[in-house]
């Protein structure tokens, strides 16, 4: 199964607090947009952390 | 386009905009990258600082200050309080600050002493000459842009990406990161004279729910939650809750949400040619989550020793290691210490809280400082406080 790391746009209110967990160094904080770069891992790690629930690692 | 300095700073908060007017003001020739189009928004902060120390930095201009406070209260999860007065109850209290005049306040002020402050423009990654990082490259509106520096400050925040291209590992745990929601709250019942933390696992769990007076019956109300005891969104559902239950009829103006660093000292926060500061460098206090004043401070020191290393010709991390001493000695040394005291709190139970808030009752604590009132508290809950003894002298 596959898994991805998705990223709802609408809800995200791009405070960066899932760039600093994350152990790969995958996601970035493009002004008002989160980028995943292709080292993610969805360990879902960021998905915890995000106080607005905007990260899901989804099958 | 290329360019060529001799100070490079990612970031321009208080943390960056502080080592900017520092090292310029020494006559280096500075530049400061800021990602986004405007400096100090979108905010993700109480605003609370303590006056004192902003005094001895900064003059502190009426703009910048949405409301002074008088002490602060301290709630119990059953609702018993304890008030503690403004010039004692440690540093993050005092002012409450409007962060979006504050921050563009100070980074004018680092182009008023010679800085270029670029918005705009991110950093990508760093250049780097045998493997020795030697600037800065970026995108400014779409376009490349190459900045060579000897110096470069990662004053870039929570997200901060610097530290981590230099090779010094910022990675947060999430033991070791609070997830924080706010509101800008505006409501009749709000106190405009202190500032007010709410303690409590089922308000903000190993976190605790503040209020922030802003003036004119408005205030920061927000909450953080330490990383291991959150799930998706878990900030802002808790946060609705809390304002439903303390606010029945507050009107919301704003919302902020942001993760704060409560790491403690982390191993290195220099390397060949690199500082960090401020929240970069997990400078924040673990315990309370207050950090404008400690970057700041950082900032300056970052500052002169980037002038001294350019002087000395030597920018290796050998060279930069005074930051690393002097900023450890002063703030290094209360984050050790609030981080014990963090790693402490987060295991309390609502009991043991309303145990520790409720023996103070009988006691005046009004003119204590904050290592006074530890001596009460661990004098009457011996038991409880027992593995934080050797803190309490």
């Amino acid at each position: 199964m596959i898994f991805l790391l998705t990223i709802n746009r609408y809800k995200c209110c791009y405070c960066g607090a899932c760039v600093g967990v994350c152990p790969t160094c995958a996601l970035e904080l493009v002004e008002t947009m989160i980028e995943v770069a292709a080292d993610c891992k969805e360990c879902g790690i960021c998905t915890k952390i995000c106080p607005v629930g905007a990260l899901e690692v989804k099958a | 386009m290329s360019m060529k300095c001799d100070l490079v700073v990612v970031g321009a908060g208080p943390g960056g905009s502080m080592t900017a007017k520092t090292a310029a003001q020494a006559g280096l020739k500075v530049v400061m990258l800021e990602k986004r189009q405007e400096i100090g928004e979108p905010v993700r902060c109480a605003e609370g600082v303590g006056k004192r120390a902003l005094c001895e930095m900064v003059k502190p201009e009426p703009e910048w200050i949405a409301a002074e406070v008088k002490g602060a209260k301290i709630y119990a999860p059953d609702g018993t309080s304890i008030v503690m007065s403004e010039d004692k109850s440690g540093s993050e209290v005092g002012y409450v600050l409007e962060r979006k005049v504050f921050d563009r306040a100070l980074a004018m002020q680092a182009a008023q002493a010679g800085a270029k402050v670029m918005v705009k423009t991110r950093a990508l990654g760093l250049i780097k000459k045998d493997g020795v990082p030697c600037g800065v490259s970026a995108m400014r509106l779409g376009e490349p842009l190459q900045i060579e520096a000897p110096i470069i400050i990662g004053a870039d925040g929570v997200e901060s990406k610097v530290g981590r291209w230099a090779g010094i590992d910022t990675t947060l745990k999430l033991k070791d990161m609070e997830t924080c929601a706010q509101f800008l709250v505006q409501d009749s019942t709000i106190d405009d004279e202190y500032t007010e933390f709410f303690l409590g696992n089922s308000i903000a769990p190993a976190g605790y729910a503040w209020a922030f007076p802003k003036g004119e019956k408005l205030a920061n109300v927000g909450l953080g939650v330490l990383g291991t005891r959150s799930k998706p969104g878990e900030a802002t559902r808790l946060l609705n809750e809390f304002v439903k239950a303390r606010y029945p009829n507050g009107k919301v103006l704003e919302m902020v949400v942001g993760g704060d660093p409560c790491a403690g000292q982390i191993e290195s926060t220099t390397s060949d040619g690199v500082m960090l500061v401020g929240d970069a460098a997990r400078q924040t206090d673990p315990l309370t989550g207050g950090g404008i004043l400690s970057a700041m401070q950082a900032g300056i020191m970052a500052g002169e020793v980037a002038a001294k290393a350019l002087t000395a010709g030597d920018v290796s991390k050998a060279g930069l290691k005074e930051y690393e001493d002097r900023w450890r000695e002063d703030i290094g040394k209360h984050l050790s210490r609030s981080y014990e005291f963090k790693e402490f709190f987060v295991k309390l139970t609502d009991n043991d809280l309303n145990q520790m808030l409720g023996s103070l009752k009988k006691e005046d604590i009004s003119k204590m400082d904050l290592r006074g009132m530890l001596r009460v508290l661990f004098r009457l809950n011996p038991k409880l406080l027992w593995e934080l003894r050797h803190l309490v002298v």
